[in-house]
C-alpha cells in the first residue's frame, strides 16, 4: 500500500521536524525559577467557577438540553473550561512567539544549530499544550471538588482541551507570523471575545433559533459541545463532527505556519 | 596537493529583492586556516557570513561547506559549525550557564555532556563566577565572550565570526584576540569579519577586501599591504580647510598622495625622507607623522574610501 497520499495531508512543518522536544526542554529550564507564575494559571479557574456555582446558579433556573435538566452551573462549567483552554493557547501562540520572534531573537540562535523551523514551530506548539494541560487538570480538579462534575466521562475533558488548544494554537502561531508590532495584537480580544460568549457558552444552541449555524462556525463551540458532552456522558454521531473541525483547523493553521515561518526567519 | 577547502565558493551572490547584497564573490577556506572579510558598513559581510553558517539560502553561484551543499545538507553541516553573529543572540530567560546547557542540547549532547563543556568553556573565556548570572546586567563584551563560549559547544570544525570585538574596549578585545588565537592553534578554522585593520592584521592568515558585494583584494596582510601601498605613510596636518592650499607640498615627495578632510597622506618608502623634503619646500604643517602603512592605506587605495568614519 502507499502510504504517500496521507503523508501529504501532513502539514510541512510536522514533517520536518527531527528535535522538537529541545523547545519544550528550553521552556522547562526558563520555568524551573520561575515556576510560581504556572501556579497563577490555577486561580482563573477557581474564580470563574465559584462565581458562577456561587452567583450566576443561584440566579439562573435549570437548563434543559438534549432532553436532560441540567443546573445552570453544571452547564457553564464545561463551557468555562473549554474557554480557559482556548484562552490559554491564544496567547502562548500569539504574544509569546512574537516576542521572541522579533525581540528576542531567540530563534536565530536556534536555527543555526541543527535544529529547524518544524523544531520550533512544532517545539512551541507542543508546549503550550502541555501547560494547557496542566490548566486544564486544575479545572477538572475544581470541578470536581465544587460538585460540578456530572458523569465520570469528564475525564475525556482533558483530551478534549488539548486538541482545542492544539487548534488555536495552531491558528494563534499562524496569526502570529502575520503581525507587524504590538498594535496588531489588539485585534486578538476582537476574536476571540465573540467567540467566548457566541458559542453556545451561556445559553444553548436551540436559543440562538435560525442563527444556530453562525454559532457553528465557531470552533469554540464545537470545543464546548465537546466538553459538554463528556461531562453529560453523552456520546453521539455529533461528536465525530465537532473533532474533526478542531483537528482540520490545526491542520490548515500548520500549514500556514510552515509556509510563513519559514519566510519570516529563514531570508 | 592542497587539501580540498572547507569552504569553497564561486560567483555566490545574495539578493534581497532587487537589491543585490553579495554581487557574485569567489573564495575557498583551508583547514586550520583564519579567514576574514574586511570591509565597510552594508559591504555583504554579514550576508555572506549568513550563508556559510546556512541560515540564508544563497541567491546564486555555488557554494561547499565540507564539500556539502548548504541547500540539502544544512542540518549536517551546522551540526560542524559554531557561529558568533554580528549581534548577540543569547537567550535572554536563562542564565549564562544554563545559555550553553541549552545550545549543548540542541546538538543533541547528553545533559551531563553539555554541562561538563559548559562549565569548561565558562573557565575557556573567565565567566566562571557568572555562571549563575542573568544574560542581561552582563556587560557588552561579557555577552560577547558568553557567545563565542556557546559557540564552541558542539567542538565545531569550523567558527565563524561576525564582528567579534565591535564596540569592546581595548583590554576586553585584547582578551578576545587571545582566545580565538588559542583556538587557531587547537586547528579550527576561523572566518570572521572585521572593520578593524588591528583586528585583520592580528588574526588573519588570509583576507579579502569586500566593498559593495565584491571582493576588491585578496591575499595575506603583508601581501595586500606590499601590493597596495608604500612602506611608510607620512600625514600631514594643517590648519583646517587649509588641505587644499597645502596638496602642492604633498607632491612629487612620494609615489603618491591623498587628500582626506582632517589630513593629507603621503606615501612613501621612506617617510622621513618625504617630510624633509615638504618642510624643505616651505610646508608649515600643525603636526607631522610618520607611521607604517596598515590595512586601512590598502582599503582608501582600492575604494578610495577610508574604512571606518
Ligand atoms: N534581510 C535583509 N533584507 C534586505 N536587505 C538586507 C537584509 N540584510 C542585509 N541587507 C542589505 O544588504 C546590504 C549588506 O548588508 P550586510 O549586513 O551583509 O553588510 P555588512 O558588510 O555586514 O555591514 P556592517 O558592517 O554594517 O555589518 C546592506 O545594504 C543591507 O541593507
Ligand atoms: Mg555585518
Amino acid at each position: 500500500m502507499n502510504s504517500m497520499p496521507l503523508l501529504r495531508i501532513v502539514p510541512p512543518v510536522v514533517r520536518i521536524a527531527r528535535r522538537p522536544q529541545r523547545m519544550v526542554e528550553r521552556q522547562l529550564m526558563c520555568y524551573r525559577r520561575t515556576w510560581p507564575i504556572l501556579l497563577s494559571g490555577f486561580f482563573e479557574p477557581l474564580f470563574y467557577l465559584l462565581s458562577i456555582r456561587v452567583g450566576l446558579g443561584k440566579l439562573v433556573g435549570d437548563v434543559k438540553v438534549g432532553g436532560r435538566i441540567l443546573g445552570y452551573a453544571e452547564f457553564v462549567a464545561p463551557a468555562m473550561m473549554a474557554s480557559s483552554a482556548m484562552n490559554g493557547a491564544v496567547y502562548d501562540s500569539t504574544m509569546n512567539v512574537f516576542h521572541k520572534l522579533k525581540y528576542a531573537r531567540v530563534y536565530d540562535a536556534v536555527l543555526a544549530t541543527p535544529m529547524g523551523i518544524g523544531d520550533v514551530a512544532l517545539g512551541e506548539i507542543t508546549w503550550a499544550l502541555i501547560r494547557g494541560l496542566l490548566y486544564s487538570c486544575a479545572f477538572l480538579l475544581t470541578m470536581i471538588v465544587l460538585g460540578l462534575a456530572s458523569s465520570p466521562w469528564i475525564v475525556l475533558s482533558l483530551p478534549i482541551c488539548v486538541l482545542i488548544g492544539f487548534a488555536f494554537a495552531a491558528v494563534g502561531m499562524a496569526s502570529t507570523t502575520y503581525m507587524r508590532g504590538w498594535t496588531d495584537f489588539e485585534f486578538v480580544p476582537t476574536a476571540t471575545m465573540p467567540l467566548f460568549l457566541f458559542s453556545a457558552t451561556f445559553y444553548p444552541i436551540s436559543s440562538y433559533g435560525s442563527w444556530a449555524w453562525v454559532v457553528q462556525l465557531s470552533p469554540l463551540y464545537h470545543g464546548v459541545a465537546l466538553v459538554r458532552a463528556a461531562n453529560a456522558g453523552q456520546s453521539s454521531w455529533g461528536n465525530v463532527g465537532h473533532v474533526g473541525f478542531l483537528l482540520t483547523m490545526a491542520f490548515a493553521g500548520l500549514w500556514v505556519v510552515s509556509r510563513r515561518l519559514q519566510s519570516l526567519l529563514v531570508k | 596537493m592542497s587539501p580540498e577547502p572547507l569552504i569553497h565558493a564561486t560567483g555566490l551572490r545574495k539578493q534581497f529583492g532587487d537589491f543585490t547584497a553579495v554581487d557574485g564573490i569567489d573564495f575557498n577556506v583551508q583547514p586550520g586556516e583564519a579567514f576574514g572579510f574586511l570591509g565597510p558598513n552594508g559591504a555583504g559581510k554579514s550576508s555572506t557570513m549568513r550563508m556559510i553558517g546556512c541560515t540564508s539560502p544563497i541567491s546564486g553561484g555555488t557554494l561547499r561547506l565540507f564539500g556539502l551543499d548548504p541547500a540539502t545538507h544544512g542540518r549536517d553541516i551546522r551540526r560542524r559549525l559554531g557561529v558568533v553573529p554580528q549581534l548577540d543572540s543569547l537567550d535572554q530567560e536563562l542564565t549564562v550557564e544554563e545559555n550553553l546547557i541549552i545550545y549543548g542540547r540542541y546538538f543533541d549532547l547528553s545533559r551531563a555532556e553539555a554541562r561538563r563543556r559548559a562549565v569548561e568553556l565558562l573557565d575557556f573565556v573567565q565567566l566562571t563566577d557568572r555562571a549563575k548570572s542573568r544574560v542581561e546586567p552582563l556587560s557588552g563584551g561579557m555577552k560577547r565572550r558568553v557567545t563565542i563560549a556557546r559557540s564552541l559547544i558542539n567542538e565545531p570544525d569550523l567558527l565563524l565570526l561576525d564582528e567579534p570585538t565591535t564596540g569592546l574596549d581595548p583590554q576586553a578585545r585584547h582578551i578576545l584576540w587571545d582566545r580565538l588565537y588559542r583556538l587557531k592553534q587547537q586547528g579550527v578554522t576561523l572566518v570572521l569579519t572585521t572593520h578593524y585593520m588591528d583586528e585583520a592584521e592580528q588574526l588573519c592568515d588570509r583576507l579579502v577586501v569586500m566593498d559593495a558585494g565584491r571582493i576588491v583584494a585578496e591575499g595575506s596582510p603583508r601581501q595586500l599591504i606590499e601590493q597596495h601601498a608604500t612602506r611608510e605613510v607620512l600625514e600631514l596636518r594643517f590648519p583646517a580647510g587649509t588641505n587644499a592650499d597645502n596638496e602642492a607640498y604633498a607632491l612629487g615627495i612620494g609615489d603618491r598622495h591623498e587628500v582626506l578632510p582632517d589630513r593629507i597622506l603621503v606615501y612613501a618608502h621612506n617617510g622621513d625622507e618625504a617630510l624633509a623634503k615638504a618642510i624643505g619646500a616651505g610646508a608649515k604643517p600643525e603636526s607631522a607623522l610618520v607611521r607604517r602603512s596598515t590595512l586601512e592605506d590598502v582599503f582608501l587605495r582600492l575604494t578610495g574610501r577610508t574604512l571606518v568614519e
